[in-house]
């Protein structure tokens, strides 16, 4: 293995990403919902749009999410498959997908945390198949992003001329 | 771990800022994000100590504008030097796509830079990754102080060489950044590989844009 493999998604799994998020939102009256990539990469957010720099945050999640699966394993659990972050008024719940991808569950007081665990578990089997089938397809077929980038060089050029 | 979205057309990739304590890869960092617009970066988080020694890493996202309607965009990260902060260190480096490997010159911390190094490969290795076929930069800092080591020494110490066995990749390649030397070149027989290396002042800001230059053209290489 030379690196860590690339992974890409198409627009019909977004959709299909969103349309699970989307549900869960109503059913769980939680306010936005984040897809974020265990490197620290945002993939998706869904609902309220946030009021907070979603870059940043997305890094600090898989940070959080990373060095909580460490101390796991510490305590002789191979993993914790979901955090709760509980604030006065605003809380995360935290949960894996397919050990490649973190939901992120922003919820206020409208919506309680036996609900939000609840309804989330059911949207995390469902994100669970979908990312399976997408890496399991990815796995197959890495040279689909053959030649996408040439003549990137020359615009990076351009950028630190 | 590059992350195409075809839906919102963005390509992103990680890009790690390693090496031992007091190297210089912070001010790497907070050197890039003072001189580039605020239009094309975002917030800089750091991770430290009251000391401003990184706890758990510093973190910036800089775009390098739209190539073939993909927004590219780089997550700069550094990993704390110090020695017994190496599971969050580790941490940093999953998914990966391009290292920069900040040296400190003076002559006092070459043992640092060794051992700093060998973390490196070892870290990498317990990962799955050979750090000798992803992008890989090495950067001398601090080349302005008068203890800084000869970069002939600092080349033999940290950049030795590594074999390369694959038929098609043994030709000579000279570096295109140091006229009258290769990244890629036989001795005594055997085909041997380096890292592109550049050196710097990164408290001045020397040599910081060429090595970031560097690691995200080799990035974007691996993606075309």
């Amino acid at each position: 293995m030379t690196g860590a493999a690339s992974w890409s998604f198409s627009e019909n799994d977004f959709k299909q990403i969103q349309a699970h998020l989307q549900g869960f939102l109503r059913d769980s009256s939680a306010r936005c919902a984040l897809l974020v990539d265990r490197t620290g990469q945002l993939v998706a957010t869904v609902g309220e749009t946030p009021h907070f720099d979603p870059t940043a945050f997305a890094s600090l999640t898989a940070a959080d999410f990373s060095a909580n699966d460490q101390l796991a394993k510490m305590i002789g659990e191979a993993e914790f498959a979901s955090l709760v972050h509980q604030g006065e008024k605003e809380s995360m719940y935290l949960a894996d997908i397919a050990k490649r991808v973190i939901l992120v569950v922003l919820f206020d007081q409208r919506a309680t945390l036996g609900l939000v665990k609840l309804k989330a578990k059911a949207v995390v089997e469902n994100l669970n198949k979908v990312f399976e089938e997408m890496f399991n397809r990815v796995g197959t077929g890495p040279a689909q992003q053959k030649g996408l980038l040439e003549g990137a060089e020359d615009e990076i050029d351009k950028l630190f001329g | 771990m590059s992350m195409i979205n075809y839906a919102s057309r963005e390509i992103n990739c990680k890009l790690v800022y390693y090496g031992p304590g007091l190297g210089g890869k912070t001010t790497n960092l907070e050197h890039i994000y003072g001189k580039v617009s605020p239009n094309t970066r975002g917030k800089m988080i750091s991770l430290a100590t009251e000391t401003e020694r990184t706890l758990f890493f510093d973190f910036l996202p800089v775009d390098l504008g739209t190539i073939r309607g993909f927004k590219t965009r780089f997550h700069l990260y550094t990993v704390p030097g110090q020695v017994y902060y190496n599971a969050s260190r580790k941490l940093i480096l999953k998914g990966v796509d391009g290292i920069v490997f900040v040296a400190d010159s003076q002559l006092e911390r070459m043992e640092a830079n060794v051992e700093s190094m060998q973390n490196l490969y070892d870290n990498m290795a317990e990962y799955g990754y050979d750090l000798t076929k992803i992008p890989f930069v090495i950067q001398y800092n601090k080349r302005d102080l008068p203890n800084a080591a000869p970069i002939k020494d600092l080349q033999a110490a940290i950049n030795p060489g590594w074999p390369i066995e694959d038929a098609t990749q043994q030709k000579a390649t000279p570096d295109a950044a140091h006229p009258g030397e290769s990244l890629v070149e036989r001795v005594g027989g055997e085909w041997i590989g380096r890292a592109p290396y550049h050196e710097a002042v990164a408290v001045r800001g020397d040599g910081v844009f060429d090595t970031l230059k560097a690691v995200s053209k080799l990035v974007l290489k691996t993606l075309s």
